[in-house]
């Protein structure tokens, strides 16, 4: 098992590296470059300029050597300071951001299994019976429903005509005059409405991965002998046939990590909110290169290390992975 | 303001007005005075924005977006600035003198203006402005006009004087820049690294307003100063939150989370206009200061062909394009020249609606529709098909673009449309000159000098002739009219070249949009003018009553 | 030979015995098949030219004339709905059709040849996974010119890892069957195994991906029109169409409201029709479930 977990690691680390090469590839040879952003489309803009910031951001070198830099520098976990006018550290402009986006996600997934796993268990039990028809035409229509126009339905819904919710932004602009309690419900009612858009969003995908895999389990010889012997079917499902469906879905948990904070682009540019999608989609817009690529770099190492530990795990349950290694892959 | 708006900043441009080289012209102002006694000026309230995008940095010089520039004008201030009728008037510098040669200017300064962090203001800091704007290491992307400079001499600390090598018309003008402190940036200056300075993230300026937080992508909080040499502002704190969509800045607004924002032609027309809006908003509307065309590669031999240009100057009805995507809240382009200012004449050549004289023009030039399919071809029978391109996130270039298409059609010219991610469509199609024909806005400054647009020495990828246009009289009226400092020598010039800018339509000019401000009624002391209405902001105030935020 | 055929006609009974009982995939079948009809009948269907640009007319409410009303331009909301069901569909259907070839050839190779073949294909895949599927989107959209074939492209060639993993998986298991085993020994090439042999039995859950992945593409198509990378103009796709709408929704419920039921629906029925097939077929054929529910940006 250490040796399988070890190999693995060792795999990730040529990949890395090799990602950050393609993505450095693919962000320097894309149409447009940062520096068509800074010196605007202006009558009144000096050109010179250009000059100054293709030497200062060391674009004038042959690629191979921009992106040995950036490597051996990237190695340090100095990923270097954004093309944009405000210069601030990669870093920095992740840290800002990273906080915000992982909380929503975070609630957001919670709110997720704990709604996905009743549906699923209880539609996969009563299969084709009215309760599984309604719960999946419910979660497929919170898939099927395009997520910008969910979101402008609520905003006038809830914010515009009830004026229950603040439409977007985190905290309302009296924030520092309010009393304790009061910020922590104003910070709190400004996430309902997002988490409610993402969290609608997402529920198909892991309630219907939990219906099957309850599907499969309950058909297996085991359930059936469990039955057999008498025992009620709240303890059947409950305990000897959730704790194996949700093996799966466990693994499935861990792959949605880097998710996390990934952020979503729709979601966050529709509510106003600075997190890590919005970062991204401004960063790529821009060509702001080191931006980029320290986004990527983070998303790319957690996406593997949640992988290996997704696979770890799911070897240190399931025993037939351990020799193998090979049918772990769905 | 400054240059075409870009996707990412697409600030309205009523907003843009707050900088003062903006909008000119007659003012209309919707104002259904609230029936409440606007009671004495009162000091408090916070004014909230909405700003598409974030802004770029806290050094304006340095950045080239709408908002930072909006930003930064409440934080620092320039020795001129703007009035309400667009005329240069007195801000940090108490006089000047103009050398009768135009080869000099000297400011005598104000005494009894302040950094916000305590320390004086002189005549040094002007010098250091200049020098940090000419230093090669610095990153500035208006520096042209500081490049003109021969020098800048500090006499006594409060008087300097600017000498140029040559006239240079617009050298007044550009004296209305920020002026940036050299107590605190001297060393970054010299090391080149003004981007990394603690004043890009936390500004020191002479302005109304100090600098309070920026939390990036989210708001950036200012406070009045309490001690402006012109008298502390009313308003308490200006917030500016950032917002990346138009449609959530609408519904903020109908919410009352913010309090002043540009709309839509749409918005304003169709979207506005119900009691209860019109009661919590007074709404305004004068022209602005961009126009929008459709450009043509002059490189391109059909393109090349005046003929063909002047044909699809008559096939488009820019009536429709005004009715459609303006909802009428535009003023039809005639030239680069913003109308209203005192270099602008309409007497120059009209391309009415007129199919037939189009397809009239077309076959004069050689394009025929000789298979009749309904698309002109030439003499070997090559249709005419083309591609329009225009920068992505710009709703309304996608719009004219559609009817401009289906117009075309109706003269036999087959035109494609290519909407393009803003970066890659400036570096792959604008500036290499790989287009056929391209819809772009372009702002025009106050002042009418268009060398750089027009002159057949600016085409190089880099530079801002994009069309590639040459014509030697208008390179002459160019040279002419930014030669002189005295503005009735400079008329006759621009005069000219806008009537062969119109006979030669490198260009179609479409129109110049209406700026379409609204702000929330508690605000009193608005005094819309052809420079907009935030030419006065420092003495707009909320009475007492109607007062909505603490501003501490 | 003339077993296996009545072995399958076999099949395809007790399919349609089992799929049959199922009545919201019944449903999502009979709404995809009467999509498809409305689509094909578009130019039949529509009142007026989805194109035809009226200034005089703009964002008019559903009248006699425009029963759902007209856009910002003035067009006819419901010939632009119908005509968008065709390049909306094209996209679902051709952008899948990219990811499943590609997928599909790349999942063989893996998984027949296995060894450095296999390894170097799933890093590629893993590389492909790591990347935000947005920011592979935006790549591969700058280097395209833009058109409704590089959408469709884009969308195909950023979604084939998911369905490449599937039939490797088939093949790993199918290639130690009877009869694969029994093919070799008789000296069959290896094309002739993989097309002849395994892979008509890998296409079962490789169908049920394409017909989940449609309506995945149909979305993503709706996202990017939101970030404005959607098909070009003046082609309307319900995504454009939809995102057009988004500045009126208060005024203008029409220009959302249809374009997005039009979305909701189609989606809907497609994975009822497809998590119908799945259970139809089998239901250890989980690995194709909704694995790849795939959202832009998430």
């Amino acid at each position: 098992m250490v040796l399988f977990a070890l190999r693995r690691l060792i795999i990730s680390i040529p990949l890395l590296v090799g990602i950050t090469f393609v993505s450095y590839l693919v962000i320097s040879l894309a149409p447009g470059g940062p520096l068509d952003f800074l010196t605007p489309e202006d009558p009144n803009a000096s050109p010179e300029v250009k000059e100054r910031l293709i030497k200062e951001f060391g674009l004038d070198q042959p690629l191979y050597i921009q992106y040995g830099k950036w490597l051996s520098r990237a190695v340090r976990l100095d990923f270097g300071r954004s093309f944009l006018p405000d210069g601030k550290p990669v870093l920095t402009k992740i840290g800002e951001r990273l906080p915000i986006t992982l909380l929503l996600n975070v609630i957001e997934m919670l709110i997720i299994v704990g709604l996905a796993v009743p549906i699923g268990v209880m539609s996969a039990t009563r299969q084709y019976s009215l309760y599984d028809k309604v719960t999946t035409v419910f979660v497929f229509i919170g898939f099927a429903t395009p997520d910008f126009w969910l979101a402008l339905l609520l905003m006038i819904l809830f914010g515009l005509q009830l004026g229950w919710l603040p439409i977007s932004g985190l905290r309302s602009l009296n924030f520092e005059y309010l009393s304790f309690w009061a910020q922590q419900w104003d910070f709190l009612s400004h996430l309902v409405l997002p988490i409610v858009v993402a969290t609608f969003g997402g529920l198909a995908g892991f309630s219907r991965y939990m219906r099957q895999s309850m599907l499969e389990v309950i058909r297996q010889d085991y359930i059936q002998t469990a039955r057999a012997k008498g025992l009620s079917e709240r303890v059947v499902i409950g305990k000897h046939a959730l704790r194996n469906a949700l093996l799966p879905v466990v693994t499935i948990l861990g792959l949605s990590l880097p998710g996390l904070i990934g952020g979503s682009i729709i979601v966050e540019t529709i509510f106003a909110i600075p997190g890590m999608g919005q970062l991204m989609v401004q960063s790529v817009f821009s060509r702001d290169y080191p931006v980029v690529m320290g986004n990527l770099v983070i998303v790319a190492t957690l996406t593997l290390v949640a992988n290996l530990v997704a696979d770890v795990a799911y070897g240190l349950v399931d025993p037939r992975i351990r020799l193998g290694g090979r049918r772990r892959r769905r | 303001m400054r240059g075409t708006l870009r996707p990412l900043a697409r600030l309205a441009l009523g907003a843009a007005c707050a900088l003062a080289p903006g909008c000119g012209g007659d003012v209309e102002g919707k104002a259904d005075e609230a029936p409440i006694a606007a009671g004495p000026p009162a000091y408090g309230d916070t004014f909230v924005m909405a700003s598409i995008g974030d802004i770029g940095g806290l050094i304006p010089s340095l950045t080239s977006d709408g908002a930072s520039h909006e930003v930064g004008a409440m934080i620092y201030d320039g020795l001129l600035r703007y009035d309400k009728n667009l005329n240069l008037a007195p801000q940090m510098a108490e006089s000047w003198t103009i050398a009768k040669d135009c080869l000099s200017l000297t400011f005598k300064l104000r005494k009894d203006v302040k950094w916000h962090d305590g320390q004086p203001f002189t005549a040094d800091d002007v010098r250091f402005t200049w020098q940090a704007m000419v230093n090669p290491k610095t990153p500035a992307p208006f520096k042209e006009k500081f490049l003109q400079v021969k020098d800048v001499e500090v006499l006594d600390p409060y008087t300097v004087r600017v000498t140029y090598p040559k006239p240079y018309a617009r050298a007044l003008e550009s004296w209305s820049d920020y002026v940036l402190p050299k107590h605190l940036l001297e060393a970054y200056v010299a090391d080149g690294k003004l981007r990394e300075s603690p004043q890009n993230r936390f500004p020191i300026g002479t302005g109304p307003y100090r600098f309070q937080e920026w939390k990036p992508s989210e708001k950036v909080v200012l406070t009045a100063s309490p001690d402006y040499y012109e008298g502390r502002p009313y308003i308490g704190r200006v917030v500016y939150r950032v917002i990346p969509s138009q449609a959530t800045i609408f519904l903020e607004l109908k919410a009352k989370g913010v309090d002043s924002s540009g709309l839509t032609a749409f918005q304003y027309v169709r979207q506005t206009e119900y009691p209860a809006f019109r009661k919590a908003y007074h709404k305004y509307r004068y022209p602005g200061s961009a126009y929008t065309f459709l450009g043509f590669n002059l490189k391109d031999p059909r393109f090349a062909d005046k003929r063909v240009r002047q044909a699809i100057a008559y096939a488009i009805d820019k009536q429709e394009l005004i009715d459609g995507v303006a909802m009428g809240l535009a003023r039809e382009g005639t030239g680069p020249i913003r109308p209203g200012t005192w270099a602008f004449t309409d007497k120059v050549r009209r391309y009415e609606y007129n199919p037939e004289k189009a397809k009239a023009l077309l076959a004069e030039a050689g394009w025929k529709d000789r298979d009749g399919d309904g698309v002109v071809e030439d003499k070997d029978g090559r249709p005419f098909a083309f591609t329009i391109r225009t920068n992505q996130g710009n709703d309304e270039r996608k719009k004219i673009a559609e009817i401009i298409q289906q117009r075309l059609k109706d003269v036999g010219l087959n035109a494609d449309i290519q909407v393009i991610e803003w970066a890659a469509f400036i570096k792959e199609f604008v500036k290499p000159r790989r287009f056929d024909a391209i819809i772009l806005g372009l702002g025009t400054g106050t002042d009418p000098d268009q060398f750089s647009v027009w002159h057949s020495s600016q085409t190089a990828p880099d530079q801002m002739n994009r069309m590639g246009y040459a014509n030697p009289e208008a390179d002459r009226m160019l040279e002419g009219g930014r030669a002189s400092c005295i503005q009735k020598d400079r008329v006759p010039y621009y005069h000219r070249l806008q009537e062969i800018l119109a006979e030669d339509q490198p260009v179609v000019f479409l129109y110049y949009r209406d700026s379409l401000p609204v702000v929330s009624s508690r605000f009193r002391g608005i005094d819309p003018g052809p420079a907009g209405i935030f030419h006065n902001f420092n003495e707009w105030f909320v009475p007492r009553q109607l007062q909505r935020y603490t501003s501490g | 030979m003339a077993a296996r055929v009545i072995k399958n006609r076999g099949e395809v009974r007790l399919f349609w015995r089992s799929f049959s009982r199922n009545q919201l995939a019944m449903c999502g079948g009979i709404v995809v098949a009467v999509l498809v009809v409305v689509a094909v009948a578009a130019p039949v269907l529509a009142p007026w030219d989805p194109n035809g640009v009226d200034t005089k007319r703009i964002l008019a409410s559903p009248s006699k004339s425009h029963w759902l009303g007209t856009d910002p331009l003035g067009r006819d909301v419901l010939s632009r709905v119908l005509y968008g069901s065709r390049i909306s569909l094209a996209v679902g259907f051709v952008s899948v059709g990219i990811a499943t070839i590609l997928g599909t050839v790349l999942g063989a190779a893996a998984g027949y040849h296995g060894g450095l073949v296999d390894n170097f294909i799933m890093r590629l895949v893993d590389l492909m996974l790591v990347f935000p599927r947005f920011f592979l989107l935006l790549a591969v959209l700058a280097f395209l010119k833009p058109s409704i074939w590089t959408i469709m492209a884009v969308i195909g060639l950023t979604g084939w890892m998911g369905v490449a993993r599937l039939v490797r998986a088939e093949f790993l298991t199918l290639r130690e069957r009877e009869f694969v085993i029994w093919s070799e020994s008789i000296g069959a090439g290896a094309l002739r195994v993989i097309f002849r042999h395994i892979l008509p039995n890998a296409m079962a859950p490789v169908l049920v991906a394409m017909t989940l992945g449609i309506p995945a593409a149909i979305l993503t198509e709706a996202g990017l029109s939101f970030l404005g990378l959607g098909v070009q103009p003046p082609y309307a796709t319900w995504g454009n169409i939809l995102n057009d709408g988004r500045d009126y929704m208060e005024i203008a419920w029409w220009m959302t409201l249809y374009p997005g039921l039009a979305i909701l629906f189609t989606v809907l029925s497609y994975n009822l029709l497809g998590e119908g097939i799945r259970d139809a077929l089998d239901p250890r054929l989980r690995r194709a479930g909704v694995g790849r529910i795939l959202r832009l940006g998430r």
